[in-house]
C-alpha cells in the first residue's frame, strides 16, 4: 500500500503489526485510553542495592521490553553496564525501547542482537555501526522509529509497554528521589526519562551519588522507583555535552544562520511574546546569536524557548530576552547548570513537550522552529533518518513534533560535498511537507506554496532571493550531477512512525 | 574604459587556488570580485595542480555576477607564462599581476595575453588586467602602471610586502601606509580605473577592520581585498549610502530624466544647474544603494 | 602515452579527490574509494577514464580516494596527476583542458 506521502509500505508487516498508513498532520480530537503500570507496593525501606547483577536477574525475563534514556549521550556508562549483564545472563527475545541510541551503545546493541538477546528495537534514531548493521538486514524484525512526542504517546497508550526501565541519574536518595542537576555526571533536564519513570512496571535507578533522604528537587519521585542501585560511575562528564559552546566560524553556516534570522524577524510571528525552538548544532547556535541582536534592536521579548536547550538560550533567559525556558533536554553543561540557578527554566517531560495525544503539548503553542535536514524534497518532505546511500544514520528527535509550529524553517545547505540536500524525492520521509513552511539555504530560500501569506511577507527580503523548491532542486542537481539510485532488497529493516502512530515511511535493506 | 567605471568593486575576496571546497563555494557570499590565488596561497609543488583546478572551476562553476580575477605567479617565476595561457583560455575576467613595479611589466604581460588570446581563438582585448603594487618602486611608478594599458581595470595595494620593503610593519593606525594609499589611489583615479585597498587579516578584531575600511572609504578607494567571506558584509555596510544621500541622488537622476525628456543638455535641479561630478556621484550612490538592497523594485528606499 | 613515474595529485580534504596514477599493463584499472560510490561511482570513473583517454593513455592503474569532489575537481586532479606521471607539468596539454 501507499500512504498519503506516496510511500510504498509493506502490506504484510503493516497487517501483522496492525499499523495504519500516514494520512494527515491533523491530529483532531481522538479519545485516548492511557495505560498504567503494574506495581508491587512497598514502604520503600529496602530499595537500595549494591548488586546490579542481582537486580537484573530479579527483574528482566525473556520476551520483556526494557528501556533506557539517552540524556548521557556519548558519555553514557549505564546502558553498556546493564546490557553486558543481560547478555551474559543469557536472556533472550527482548524489545529494546530506549528514548534514543547513541554511538557509545552501538557495540553492545549489535552484540545483543547477534546473541538473540534483543530481537526488537524502537528508538528515536541510531547512527554509525548500528545504523549500518540494521540497514544491512541483520535484525530480524523492523526497527520502529518514533519521535520524542511519538514515543511519549506510544508509552501512554500502551503501544510501548515497558517492563523494566534502567535509568541512570547523577544523584538519588535511598528511596529514588532524583534529578539531573547535581553530581558529577549532570545533564540537566530528565525530560525523556520521566516517561519511563512514570509508566514502566519496574523502575531501576542507577547512580554513583547517593544523597541524604529526602532529595529535592525530585524530578523522578520515590513513588515511581523500585530499586536504587549504587554503581561506580554513571557517565563521563566530558562526553555528556560540550562544556563551553563554540560558535561556528564557517562562513556558509553563518550565511544560512543570518538568513534564518532574517526570515524569523521579517515574519508576522516576530512580535512581543513570540516563542521559538532552535535546537543544537553550529548553525542553530549562530541563529540564536543573531536572534538575540534582533530582539534587542526591536525591543522584543519571547514568552518561551522550547526543546533541547543550549547555553546561548539560557543566556537569553538570564538577559531577560526570554521569559521561560521549557526544557526537555540540555545539550551543554552551561544549559544544565543554568537549571540550578534559574527558576524560569522549567523541566518538562516528553509528553508535555511534544505528545500529540494529550491535553495540549508545548509544541502546539510554538510560533517558530528551526530544524535541520539531511534531505528535503520538492514536496517539502524532510529526511533526518537515512543518508543518500540509504543507510540509517540519524534520529527523528523532536523533528515531526516541533514541525507543527506556526512557522517551521528548515535550515540546510543546498549541497554537502557531492550530495544534494534538495532532491526530487527524499530517501526516507520523516516529517511530511505539509508541516514545513520555509527552506533556508546559502543561495536563497523556498517557501511552501501552501503558505501564500509567507510568500507575500518574504517577497522583498533585502539580499535574500526567493526560489521555488523545484528551482533549488535544479540548482543542486546542476552542481552535483544526477545520483545513481540506491538498490534495496525486499526486506523492511525499519518503519518510521509519524507522531500519531501511523506509518509515514519504511526503510528497506540496502543491497550488498 | 567606460565599462570599468560602471562596476562596483567594493569587495575582492581571496580564495586559495588549490582548495576545492573554498573554490566551489566562492560564489555564495556576494563578493563583487572573486580573486583566485595561484601565487602566495599555493605551495611550489602544487602550482600545476592549482592552475588546472582554477581553470576547471572557471569553466564549469556558476559564480553569478561576480567579477572573476586570478592572481597569477610573478614574472620572475617559471609558472608565469603557463598561468597566463591557462587563465586566458579560461576567459577569466581579470588577470592580477603581483609585485608590479613598472609599466613595462604590464606591457610584457599584455603581449603574452595577446598571444594567448590569438592561440586560443579568443577576441583580442577580452581579458582585463590589474596590478598589485607591493614595493616602494611600485608605489612610485603607480601612475605609469595604472595607465600602462587599455586593459587595466584597477590597481591594488598589497601592504605586507610593501611595509617590509619600507623597513616597517603594519600598525593599527595605518600611518605607514598613508603615502602608498594616496599614491595608488591617485594613480587609479588619474587613469580612470579602480583602486583596491590591502587586506586586513585579523578576524578577531572587527573594530580594527571597520576603522580601516571607514578610512579607505573616506579616502575614495573603490573597495578592499578580503581574506574571509565574513568581511564582505562588513565592507558593504561601510559603503552603504545613507537615506539622505539616496534621496539627493534620486532627485538628480529625476532631473537628468527630465532634461533628457526636454531634449535639453542642461540638467537643472531646484533652479540650479547640476554639474557633471554631481551626476556621477548620484549614479554611483544609486548603484551602491541597489547593491546594498536599499531600494525596492520601483527604486524606493526600503526602511530597515 | 606511457606513464613514466607514479604520480599523485589532490588531497584528502573535503570536496577534493586524491588521484594516484601508476604504470599498468592491462588497460585502465581504477580502484575508487568514495563515500558516494553507490550514487556517483560510475560517473567518477567515467571522468577519470575520459581524461586518460584524451592523453592517449591506454594502460594505467588509478587509485582514487574521493572526498565528495565535483566533476570539475576530479577532472583537474586527474589532469594534474597525468602531467606529473608523464613529467610534463611545465608543458600543460592545452587541448585536454
Amino acid at each position: 500500500m501507499k500512504n498519503k506521502v506516496n510511500r510504498e509500505l509493506p502490506d504484510d508487516i503493516m497487517a501483522q503489526l496492525a499499523f495504519k498508513p500516514f494520512q494527515t498532520t491533523e491530529i483532531g480530537h481522538p479519545t485516548i485510553q492511557r495505560a498504567a503500570p503494574k506495581l508491587v507496593a512497598t514502604t520503600g525501606n529496602d530499595k537500595l542495592k549494591d548488586s546490579l547483577a542481582e537486580i537484573v536477574q530479579a527483574t528482566v525475563k525473556d520476551g520483556m521490553t526494557i528501556s533506557f534514556h539517552h540524556h548521557f549521550r556519548n558519555g553514557d556508562f549505564v546502558f553498556n553496564m546493564v546490557m553486558r549483564l543481560i547478555i551474559d545472563q543469557g536472556i533472550k527475545n527482548l524489545t529494546l525501547a530506549p528514548s534514543s541510541l547513541t554511538g557509545i551503545m552501538n557495540d553492545l546493541v549489535i552484540e545483543a542482537v547477534e546473541a538473540g538477546t534483543v530481537t526488537n528495537i524502537t528508538s528515536s534514531g541510531m547512527r554509525g555501526k548500528l545504523g549500518e548493521f540494521v540497514s544491512g538486514g541483520h535484525l530480524a524484525n523492523p526497527v520502529i522509529f518514533r519521535s520524542h512526542g511519538g514515543r511519549a504517546r506510544a508509552i501512554e497508550e500502551g503501544s510501548i509497554k515497558i517492563d523494566v526501565a534502567f535509568l541512570g541519574v547523577p544523584n538519588a536518595d535511598r528511596l529514588g528521589n532524583a534529578n539531573g542537576m547535581n553530581g558529577d555526571a549532570v545533564f540537566g533536564s530528565l525530560g525523556y526519562a520521566l516517561m519511563d519513570a512514570q509508566y514502566a512496571d519496574k523502575v531501576v535507578l542507577l547512580t554513583d551519588n547517593i544523597v541524604p533522604y529526602p532529595n529535592t528537587p525530585a524530578s523522578i519521585k520515590q513513588t515511581q522507583v523500585d530499586y536504587v542501585v549504587k554503581v561506580d560511575q554513571v557517565g563521563d562528564p566530558d562526553k555528556i555535552g560540550s562544556g563551553a559552546t563554540r560558535f561556528t566560524t564557517d562562513p556558509k553556516e553563518l550565511k544560512i544562520a543570518k538568513t534564518v534570522n532574517e526570515v524569523i524577524t521579517k515574519s508576522p510571528y516576530f512580535k512581543e511574546d513570540f516563542s521559538f525552538q532552535t535546537g543544537s548544532g553550529g548553525a542553530a547556535l549562530a541563529v540564536t546569536r543573531y536572534l538575540r541582536q534582533s530582539m534587542l534592536d526591536h525591543n522584543i521579548k519571547a514568552s518561551f524557548a522550547l526543546g533541547g536547550i543550549t547555553k546561548p538560550t539560557t543566556d537569553l533567559l538570564k538577559e531577560g530576552l526570554v521569559r521561560k525556558i521549557m526544557d526537555v533536554q540540555d545539550f551543554d553543561r552551561g544549559a544544565a547548570e543554568s537549571m540550578h540557578t534559574n527558576a524560569n527554566q522549567q523541566e518538562i517531560d516528553a509528553s508535555w513537550y511534544a505528545d500529540p495525544y494529550n491535553k495540549g503539548a508545548m509544541v502546539d503553542q510554538l510560533d517558530v522552529v528551526i530544524l535541520s535536514a539531511l534531505e528535503i524534497d520538492t514536496k517539502f518532505n524532510v529526511n533526518v533518518m537515512s543518508g543518500s546511500d540509504g543507510v540509517i544514520r540519524g534520529a527523528i528527535g523532536g523533528h515531526q513534533d516541533a514541525a507543527t509550529a506556526k512557522m517551521t524553517i528548515i535550515s540546510a545547505p543546498l549541497v554537502r560535498g557531492r550530495l544534494a540536500t534538495v532532491v526530487p524525492d527524499v530517501t526516507t520521509v520523516v516529517t511530511p511537507g505539509d508541516s514545513i513552511d520555509v527552506l533556508v539555504t546559502e543561495v536563497g530560500i523556498a517557501i511552501n506554496p501552501k503558505r501564500q501569506d509567507l510568500i507575500t511577507a518574504f517577497q522583498n527580503l533585502p539580499g535574500i532571493p526567493v526560489f521555488t523548491i523545484e528551482e533549488l532542486q535544479q540548482k543542486a542537481a546542476t552542481i552535483v550531477g544526477n545520483a545513481h539510485p540506491i538498490e534495496y532488497t525486499d526486506k523492511t529493516v525499519a518503519l518510521i512512525e509519524y507522531r500519531d502512530g501511523t506509518i509515514i515511511d519504511a526503510i528497506q535493506q540496502v543491497k550488498d | 574604459m567606460a565599462e570599468n567605471t560602471e562596476r562596483l568593486r567594493r569587495t575582492m575576496m581571496f580564495v586559495p587556488g588549490n582548495n576545492p571546497a573554498m573554490v566551489k563555494d566562492a560564489g555564495i557570499y556576494g563578493a563583487d570580485s572573486i580573486m583566485f590565488d595561484l601565487e602566495d596561497a599555493v605551495s611550489l609543488s602544487e602550482k600545476d595542480a592549482a592552475r588546472t583546478l582554477i581553470y576547471e572551476a572557471l569553466t564549469t562553476v556558476d559564480y553569478g555576477d561576480a567579477e572573476l580575477v586570478v592572481r597569477i605567479n610573478g614574472l620572475d617565476t617559471p609558472y608565469y607564462e603557463n598561468d597566463i595561457k591557462a587563465m586566458v583560455k579560461a576567459k577569466v575576467d581579470v588577470i592580477r599581476l603581483p609585485k608590479t613595479e613598472s609599466a613595462d611589466m604590464i606591457h610584457t604581460l599584455e603581449n603574452l595575453v595577446v598571444a594567448a588570446e590569438k592561440q586560443f581563438g579568443i577576441e583580442v582585448g577580452t581579458i582585463h588586467l590589474m596590478a598589485a603594487i607591493e614595493s616602494a618602486k611600485g608605489v612610485l611608478n603607480a601612475p605609469e602602471i595604472a595607465a600602462a594599458s587599455e586593459r587595466m581595470i584597477g590597481v591594488a595595494l598589497s601592504a605586507e610586502d610593501y611595509t617590509t620593503d619600507m623597513k616597517t610593519h603594519r600598525y593599527p593606525d595605518g600611518a605607514e601606509l598613508e603615502f602608498a594609499r594616496n599614491m595608488v589611489l591617485h594613480a587609479a583615479r588619474a587613469a580612470g580605473i579602480a583602486a583596491f585597498d590591502t587586506v586586513f587579516t585579523n578576524m578577531d578584531d572587527p573594530d580594527g577592520f571597520y576603522r580601516e575600511t571607514e578610512h579607505i572609504h573616506q579616502l575614495g578607494f573603490d573597495g578592499k581585498s578580503l581574506v574571509n567571506p565574513r568581511q564582505i558584509e562588513m565592507v558593504n555596510k561601510v559603503y552603504e549610502p545613507t537615506q539622505k544621500e539616496i534621496a539627493t541622488a534620486k532627485n538628480v537622476i529625476t532631473a537628468i530624466a527630465a532634461a533628457k525628456a526636454k531634449g535639453s543638455g542642461v540638467i537643472a535641479m531646484n533652479g540650479q544647474m547640476v554639474d557633471r561630478p554631481v551626476v556621477l556621484r548620484a549614479q554611483r550612490v544609486m548603484r551602491l544603494a541597489k547593491a546594498s538592497h536599499l531600494l525596492d523594485e520601483e527604486g524606493n528606499y526600503i526602511e530597515k | 602515452m606511457e606513464i613514466k613515474q607514479t604520480a599523485l595529485a589532490g588531497t584528502l580534504e573535503s570536496s577534493d579527490i586524491q588521484i594516484m596514477l601508476s604504470k599498468g599493463t592491462d588497460g585502465i584499472k581504477i580502484n575508487l574509494d568514495s563515500e558516494v560510490k553507490k550514487q556517483f561511482g560510475a560517473e567518477i570513473n567515467a571522468v577519470i577514464t575520459s581524461v586518460l583517454q584524451k592523453f592517449e593513455i591506454t594502460n594505467a592503474n588509478v587509485k582514487a580516494v574521493d572526498k565528495g569532489a565535483l566533476d570539475c575537481v576530479i577532472k583537474a586532479r586527474t589532469i594534474a596527476a597525468v602531467q606529473r606521471a608523464l613529467g610534463t607539468t611545465d608543458k600543460p596539454a592545452w587541448e585536454v583542458l
